[in-house]
């Protein structure tokens, strides 16, 4: 299958706003069209060739190669496809993506995610804050789909999320799930304080020990089904969850009864014996 | 000079319905005859009288609430590119300022009445309005919460409380008076509110909202203002609150006045899921009343945002929708909430409220007392009065639209049995000369000799809704601002006041009051009449006192 390669020339000076990289956009397009697509440069608008090189006519696989960590709304939108980059990424990845998968080796900037509602993006390296969440005033944050991180991630993880499910092996700063209305968020690296706050539904696990607020009311011990189901999802792609009862089991913690929430934080207790 | 010549003329005020006549214009009015100058072949198109906009939220603290608390809707919102003869901003449920100005002038408006000024903020009103191009604006201030104004009530010096209010108009550069929840607001801020007309508010031993209507609906007649008292009722938006509304025209007897957003106020049922319309009853009563107007207050579906000084009802909305809400207390003199809010077709109340609205202008006999509103933007935004349009003039448009309720709410409306249909003529009486009259402007809504020039010129088609929302020209103040759906030039709107007769010594009994119980010093409270941008000083009648 053909792909398009994009490798940038150098780091831009001021983020370059190019949300025309997505497979809907590129795939159609001859090798020159591609050439000529317009991408914002401070307040200019610009060719994307004056920053890339390009390989290749429009397919539904692109390459993006170079340190693109000043480069924003990548697959802004994208319905299908697939978009690899081989570096960082920058703000608005994936933002209100449908389909398709984003892969990215390095790191990303905030606002990975936003709004998203189907597809996969994974991140080789850490993220940024507000992964998955509500732009300012939104009701509702990422609404299906998947993230996955390798690494860290920043504050204010899937605030307000509604559906879908992220994951991240690394530590996870403030306010996770923060007002989240639904959906899954599995913390394999633990977290900041303040997790869960204003959530509302949803369900937060946690395989380290975190710092829960006041206004989360302990329930019990046990091993929910839907856990099973989702480490085995997970363990394919990497991302390894406990579940059997010989292991341990998750206290599960309900909240935030500040709102009043029906969300749960479930964290992990290995068993004494092992 | 200018000459719009083959077009048909829907001047309801001079009785003109579809002549095809000459329109002249000189020196910004319109003249008999013009030799020379530019002429406009309007053949195929028809000419209204610029529209009036008796009832909007376009200015102020509340609307600037608003717009800071909805990123959301900008987001959405169609963005205003800078071009060499307008400037930049962006549309939405509460337009930028500049932006106000081109969609109003857009739709063929010319005049605007923003319907709430607190007197405290009245400043920021003013230099709002003053960054609205191409319309002429006048603005009502808020009165009916005004704590001196409630103490002198209660305590029957209905002589000196008619000097205050006389000296808050003036004070507030406004063009009228407006009463929000009368007492309610005052209630809130004891977290309480004034739902009968007859028991005293909260925080005052005596007076009730009943006295309150009474009297604001007498002073404003006897100050001889040229636009009545403009009246959002108490329990707006409740189920039930029809007895309310009934009660509160029976109290207008022997006053003029005008009902703001009507719809909001002719509701049956005793709590949400019994709500049904009583709008049959409310046109009714209405219609028997000579001495009232009102305006719709019509409601569209989609997202929009609330914005009324009526806290109560706010907090309530709030608590309804679960979404967000901002609350300010006006010291002694109002409230104001803001929730953002979608209406939705499924949604038994909204789907009631949207009938209603359209019910009330199909059921009201005389287009000459209800007007075109949809409360901007609690029930829509402004700039899609042309949907509005269609519903009135296209009764099989609105059978098809019904379609998209539930059955549920098919039965608690009559929309459905309403085959009206609205003529042209009937449509330049509810958007222009209507509004015109109930504000008293007499040179605005008609295309008489000695009329201020403000024309739209509409494509003559059968497509209603497009016809509307693209004019082919807006002539403003004698100046072609609109052409071809492009904003041609950018003239500056006029700021309508009224000068209120009140006695000088009057001062003497607000200062020490001011100094004991305001924030600000009594000295910097009036807006200074060099903050009105080309002021345009409307005359009081005789006071009849």
């Amino acid at each position: 299958m053909s792909q398009t390669i994009l490798t940038l020339k150098e780091r831009p000076h001021v983020p370059l706003e190019a949300e025309l990289l997505s497979p809907d956009v590129i795939a159609p397009l001859g090798h020159d069209e591609v050439r000529a697509l317009p991408v914002v440069l401070g307040k200019r608008q610009r060719r994307l060739d004056e920053f890339f090189d390009i390989e290749g006519a429009g397919s539904e696989d692109l390459v993006i190669r170079g340190d693109a960590g000043r480069v924003k709304w990548i697959g802004r939108g994208m319905t299908r496809g697939k978009i690899t980059i081989e570096g960082n990424a920058g703000m608005h990845l994936g933002a209100y993506m449908k389909g398709g998968a984003i892969s990215v080796s390095g790191d990303v900037s905030d606002w990975v995610g936003g709004e998203m509602a189907g597809g996969l993006i994974h991140i080789g390296g850490n993220a940024g804050g507000q992964l998955g969440a509500a732009y300012r005033g939104s009701l509702s944050g990422m609404k299906g789909g998947t993230i996955l991180v390798e690494g860290s991630a920043g504050i204010e993880l899937g605030m307000r999320m509604r559906r879908g499910v992220i994951a991240v092996k690394g530590p996870v700063r403030d306010f996770a799930g923060l007002q989240m209305k639904g959906g899954t968020i599995v913390l394999l690296g633990g977290a900041e304080i303040r997790t869960g706050a204003w959530m509302v539904r949803g369900t937060i696990v946690s395989l380290k020990p975190i710092r829960l607020m006041p206004t989360f009311t302990f329930a019990c011990a046990y091993n929910p089904t839907f856990v099973r189901l989702y480490a085995k999802s997970l363990q394919a792609r990497g991302f390894s969850m406990p579940y059997e009862d010989r292991a341990g089991a998750y206290r599960r913690y309900t909240g935030d009864t500040s709102v009043p929430g029906k969300g749960e934080i479930l964290v992990w207790q290995p068993s004494a014996v092992q | 000079m200018l000459r719009i010549t083959g077009g048909k003329v829907y001047d309801p005020a001079n009785g003109v319905n579809g002549e095809v006549k000459d329109v002249c214009i000189c020196d910004g009015r319109i003249v008999p005859e013009v030799e020379g100058g530019r002429t406009i072949d309007a053949t195929g198109m028809v000419i209204f009288p610029g529209g009036v906009d008796v009832h909007t939220h376009v200015a102020g603290a509340a609307l600037n609430f608003a717009r800071a608390m909805i990123p959301e809707d900008h987001r959405r919102a169609e963005p205003f590119v800078r071009t060499q003869t307008r400037r930049g901003g962006i549309g939405g449920a509460t337009p930028t300022t500049y932006v106000t100005g081109y969609l109003y002038a857009g739709l063929g408006y010319t005049t605007v009445n923003e319907a709430a000024v607190p007197i405290l903020s009245a400043r920021h009103t003013h230099e709002e309005l003053a960054d609205t191009p191409i319309v002429d604006k006048s603005c009502c201030v808020l009165m009916a919460n005004n704590e001196i104004l409630l103490d002198l009530i209660e305590a029957g010096e209905l002589e000196r409380a008619r000097h205050v209010v006389a000296w808050n108009i003036w004070a507030a550069k406004a063009y009228g008076v407006k009463a929000v929840n009368p007492g309610g607001v005052a209630a809130w801020k004891w977290g309480k509110d004034a739902k009968g007309l007859n028991e005293p508010v909260p925080g005052f031993s005596k007076v009730t909202p009943r006295q309150i209507i009474s009297a604001l609906a007498g002073i404003v007649d006897e100050l001889g203002l040229p636009h009545p008292v403009h009246l959002h009722c108490n329990n707006l938006g409740a189920p039930g609150n029809v007895s309310t509304t009934l009660e509160t025209m029976k109290i207008l007897e022997g006053n003029r006045a005008h009902l703001a957003h009507l719809q909001y106020h002719a509701y049956g049922g005793d709590d949400w899921p019994t709500m049904r319309s009583e709008s049959v009853k409310i046109a009714e009563e209405f219609n028997a009343r000579k001495n009232l107007t009102t305006d719709a207050g019509a409601v569209l579906f989609g997202d929009t945002v609330t914005i009324t000084a009526d806290g109560p009802w706010q907090h309530l909305l709030y608590k309804l929708t679960g979404r967000k809400w901002g609350n300010i207390d006006v010291e002694n003199e109002t409230g104001c909430g803001v929730v953002p809010y979608t209406y939705k077709e499924k949604n038994l109340v909204n789907a009631v409220q949207w009938a209603v609205g359209l019910e009330l202008l199909l059921l009201i006999d005389d287009p000459w007392r209800i007007y075109l509103t949809t409360d901007h933007p609690n029930g829509a935004a402004f700039w899609r009065y042309p949907e509005i349009i269609q519903l009135l003039m296209d009764a099989e448009f609105r059978k098809e639209q019904l379609k998209r309720l539930t059955p549920k709410a098919l039965k608690r409306i009559v929309l459905p049995e309403l085959n009206r249909e609205y003529t042209l003529y009937e449509i330049a009486i509810i958007t222009s000369a209507g509004p015109a009259r109930a504000l008293g402007l007499t040179h605005k809504g008609h295309l008489g000799v000695g009329a201020d020039a403000d024309v739209a010129v509409y494509n003559d088609t059968s497509n209603v809704a497009q016809m509307f929302a693209y004019p082919r020209y807006v002539i403003k103040g004698g100046e072609v601002v609109l052409e071809e759906g492009e904003i041609r030039k950018t003239v500056e709107g006029k700021g309508i006041v009224v000068r209120p007769a009140y006695e000088q010594k009057i001062e003497d009994y607000i200062r020490p009051l001011f100094q004991q119980y305001y924030t600000m010093s009594f000295d910097n409270y009036p807006v200074e009449m060099e903050r009105i941008e080309h002021p345009d000083i409307r005359p009081c009648k005789q006071p009849t006192v």
